[in-house]
């Protein structure tokens, strides 16, 4: 127990000596935060939209009226130059288009089907994307209003609900995934480099051939880690909470319980990558790209797994942070209890138990 | 004209003074040895003469250019190998050569000719296309030797380059620089084995900052009437022996 | 009588044969020293004696406890210190001290007496931390860590690598002293020099053992007849030297040339006229005794050739 607490006491030393780092790790979050929250949106809203409107029907007021009474779209102006779009586009004057065929309403009633093109400035894709999702969102609904008072065919009508976010508020959907990727950073990426630190140094050798076992190397060097990335997590929720209005609907206690168990599940994936490689470069490279990259990138936390192509959706499954962004929003922003997030939480700590398996096999006691 | 010349070379960082007043000469052709405990100001000294490091004050000229004024044309005529960095460990030893060749400035027929002949003195033509990692350390020590005078430099700063080599091959790399000194190339080295000290024309030894004592080796062991270099370094560096 | 027992000793990585049937015995209370250069095979052999590395074949006792089967045992009687100041940079003096002592569930107080003469040389420093200190202090605050839980054996890999050669001879002073107190010491080391500081040595290279003994029997067991050359102009006799027809070997050590003949005895006269009519008549020649470093040389087989291997 003495040896263990002085592991404990030692790593903390560690910890708030290399103060660069700890500003690192409670700033990065709360920059993010900041930025995410107040700076960049995914939400769209001063979209200055062109119109070529050649049949000048009802529906095609109609849909126009529509389009301009959304949060989303700033201004109107008219254009029946297929040219002076291009040139519209180009000069940055505006960032949608829509085509409108010739003899809109007579086609739609007649035929059932008349075509409006969509054209998006796609210098941002990720704006282009939620504004032709905006568009086609607002073309759909007025298509269901018409199928019901007329006698046209429908047509497809995709059932876009936003319930829970219906602002589409991202920085609702910002905070758990921040939370994610700060665990991974401070549990997966700093005990991987403190492990291999000890290699790089030559202090392992030493602490290999003293009478402590592996594993209490093991978990007097990663307790501190626990604490330091639970208090960053409770940093992070209280700002969400205060400064952005960020709801907490789900119980507070399973909220903390399941962010342990990622804890846990990251720590393993840490010590896991410093059991296998001898540098702290080459540990931060194989945590940056395998463990970060993929948590930002295929849990869900900027794309939504529903847009990946199949195979990446189903490598979505493989990301630990998958899972835990799932249950990160189903609490707070739902108020999803255990009941709803079984499957979830039980992908996370089958997880979590064969990488802590994996890890301490690998933790050999010798060299 | 001497290819070193300092002049109460000083640098100080903070309040403490690493390099004090530092005054010497190296002529031309000479095998100097530049010896000292760790922490003595050795690497401090030699930052300064090679126009890494800005004196704070004094003068000195090294291969004839200013250490203030003039470090750009300094690091281009000297040469300079260390055992921490010498070569490329994934590169190739033709393509070390032609890298190092490139920092030089040298043309691309001279790199080709001069490759060449390096290749040839050190009997490593049929290993060129060799990564320098399957080279044998004494071999990279040598490599790295004859790399840092490709560009025919004047003068060549040596910092620690036999450590840890089997006795017989760190004397086959003495060899070396007792060609290149044949050939008119001015050697500044540093050493832990206090044998090699001997093997130098004329060897300083600094304590605390100050050169302690510069003579060749012979007269210095006659002066402090001790059998080795080794006793002179001991009597001379002991009481510098504080953190 | 436990001691070191070490036979026929193996361990390979890859095609790489590090350590190659090495075999000996050290004493209680012997300082035991291994020497030769970078790649010999120290650090690994002496990894396999501190039971970080298992051997691919043979077997050793440390203390009377076998590295393999009873490693664990062997760890709380075993002190080491690895090639690099294994130390925590960010930690300051004291904190590296206290932290070592608890990994091996003692304190500072309880191993204090044994660590004192070395300790309190950098006691005065103990609030700065580890990075700071220089090379010397560093050696001495790694064997502290290394002595705190009072080992039986002490095992000290390079020790000396890279300090200058003031601090060398006291860190041996410190070792003899220790070695007084009944420690087994096995130290690793490059420098022949050192080896007169150690009551027995192994020479060691290409993972072989190219002779074990005191110090004085390996050198007595120096069968050719060695001469020192001593001359004004060293380099060019040392040239002369090697063009002579029964020259086996000639190589500067310090001030003077060692030569080695090819026939079994030779007349230093002979060697003085030689040189006398290569235009050196200033060189003295005299019959010497060998050192370790010319019993290394004789012993060890030939440099590394050139490599003529095609890309890897």
């Amino acid at each position: 127990m003495h040896a263990f607490l002085g592991f404990v006491r030692k790593e903390f030393r560690h910890i708030l000596r290399d103060r660069r780092t700890l500003l690192i790790l409670f700033g990065m979050p709360v920059a993010q935060l900041v930025l995410f929250g107040f700076v960049i949106r995914n939400e769209v809203n001063d979209v200055t939209l062109l119109i070529a409107d050649p049949s000048q029907d009802a529906m095609t007021q109609a849909l126009t009226h529509r389009l301009l009474a959304s949060r989303y779209v700033d201004g109107v102006a008219y254009q029946t130059h297929l040219d002076g779009i291009e040139a519209a586009f180009r000069q940055g004057l505006a960032r949608e288009a829509l085509l409108f065929e010739p003899g809109f309403a007579e086609r739609l009633q007649r035929e059932g089907l008349a075509r409006v093109q969509v054209i998006a400035d796609a210098t941002d894709p990720n704006v282009a994307n939620t504004i032709l999702a905006y568009t086609t969102a607002i073309i759909q609904s007025y298509e269901q209003d018409l199928a019901a008072t007329t006698a046209v065919s429908p047509g497809i009508v995709p059932n876009v609900r936003m319930r829970f976010n219906p602002e589409l508020r991202s920085v609702y959907l910002f905070v758990p995934g921040l939370i994610a990727l700060v665990l991974m950073l401070v549990c997966a990426l700093m005990t991987s480099i403190t492990i291999t630190r000890e290699k790089e140094v030559g202090t392992m050798e030493v602490l290999l051939v003293s009478p402590l076992r592996p594993v209490p190397i093991i978990v007097g060097k990663v307790v501190p880690y626990v604490v330091l990335s639970f208090i960053i997590v409770l940093v992070i929720l209280g700002l969400a909470r205060t400064v952005f209005g960020v709801p907490i609907r789900g119980s507070v206690g399973l909220l903390l319980a399941e962010c342990l168990l990622f804890i846990l599940c990251a720590l393993a994936l840490g010590i896991l990558i410093s059991t296998r490689t001898s540098s702290q470069q080459v540990a931060t490279m194989i945590a940056l790209a395998g463990l970060l990259m993929p948590t930002v990138l295929l849990s869900g936390f900027i794309f939504p797994i529903s847009s990946m192509p199949a195979p990446l959706q189903a490598l979505s499954h493989l990301i630990p942070a998958r899972w835990f962004l799932a249950i990160l929003r189903g609490i707070m922003i739902k108020g999803l209890g255990l009941a709803d997030l079984w499957t979830e939480t039980l992908a996370l700590a089958g997880m979590t138990g064969l990488f802590l398996i994996a890890s301490i096999r690998s933790f050999h006691d010798r060299l | 004209m001497p290819v070193i010349e300092a002049h109460g070379l000083t640098r100080r960082f903070g309040d403490f003074t690493a390099v004090d007043a530092l005054t010497f000469s190296v002529e031309a052709g000479e095998i100097f040895g530049f010896l000292g405990a760790n922490g003595a100001g050795k690497t401090t000294a030699i930052r300064m003469l090679t126009g890494l490091l800005r004196p704070t004050s004094g003068e000195a000229r090294v291969v004839g250019f200013d250490v203030y004024t003039q470090a750009e044309a300094i690091k281009r005529h000297i040469g300079y190998m260390s055992q921490r960095f010498s070569l490329y460990e994934d590169l190739t030893i033709r393509e070390n050569i032609r890298f190092y060749g490139g920092i030089y400035g040298l043309p691309r027929r001279a790199i080709r000719a001069r490759t060449q002949a390096l290749l040839e003195r050190l009997a490593l033509t049929e290993a060129a296309d060799t990564q320098i990692r399957a080279l044998p350390l004494g071999w990279k020590q040598k490599l790295a030797f004859s790399v840092a005078l490709l560009h025919e430099p004047r003068l060549v700063f040596l910092d620690e380059p036999t450590g840890g080599v089997d006795p017989i091959t760190r004397r086959q790399f003495w060899d070396l620089i007792y060609e290149a000194a044949a050939r008119g190339v001015t050697v500044f080295v540093t050493t832990h084995y206090m044998d090699e000290a001997e093997y130098c024309d004329r060897v300083s030894i600094m304590v605390d900052g100050r050169i302690a004592a510069l003579d060749t080796p012979h007269s210095l062991k006659q002066r402090y009437q001790v059998g080795s270099m080794d006793d002179v370094f001991l009597k001379l560096a002991r009481p510098a022996a504080s953190p | 009588m436990a001691g070191i027992l070490v036979h026929d000793l193996c361990k390979s990585f890859g095609a790489v044969q590090a350590v190659d049937r090495v075999r000996f015995r050290v004493a209680p209370g012997e300082l035991f020293g291994l020497i030769g250069p970078d790649g010999a095979g120290k650090t690994t052999l002496l990894r396999m004696l501190v039971t970080l590395l298992t051997p691919d074949g043979g077997s050793a006792t440390v203390d009377g406890l076998d590295v393999v089967r009873d490693y664990r045992a062997l760890r709380t009687r075993l002190g080491y210190m690895p090639g690099r100041f294994s130390l925590y940079q960010d930690l300051t003096v004291e904190e590296n001290l206290a932290f070592f002592a608890s990994v091996f569930g003692t304190t500072v107080e309880a191993g204090y007496d044994l660590i004192a003469p070395i300790y309190r040389q950098i006691e005065p420093f103990k609030t700065r931390r580890a990075g700071a200190l220089s090379g010397g202090m560093k050696q001495k605050l790694a064997l502290s860590c290394a002595l705190i839980h009072r080992p039986r054996v002490l095992m000290l890999d390079e020790p000396t690598t890279g300090v200058d050669a003031v601090s060398r001879r006291e860190f041996w002073d410190v070792l003899a002293r220790l070695k007084a107190g009944g420690l087994t010491i096995v130290v690793s080391t490059p420098y022949m020099d050192e080896a007169r500081r150690c009551d027995r040595v192994a020479l060691m290279q290409g993972g072989r053992l190219l002779g074990v003994d005191t110090p004085a029997a390996l050198e007595a067991a120096y069968d050719r007849p060695l001469l020192a050359v001593r001359a004004a102009a060293r380099y060019d006799v040392l040239q002369a030297l090697r063009q002579f027809p029964h020259a086996r070997s000639v190589y500067a050590f310090g001030e003077a040339l060692h030569y080695t003949d090819a026939r079994p005895s030779v007349d230093p006269a002979e060697i003085r006229a030689y040189l006398a009519g290569r235009g050196y008549p200033d060189a003295t020649v005299e019959p010497i005794r060998a050192g370790i470093e010319d019993v290394f040389m004789a012993r060890m087989a030939a440099p590394p050739p050139p490599p003529t291997a095609s890309p890897t």
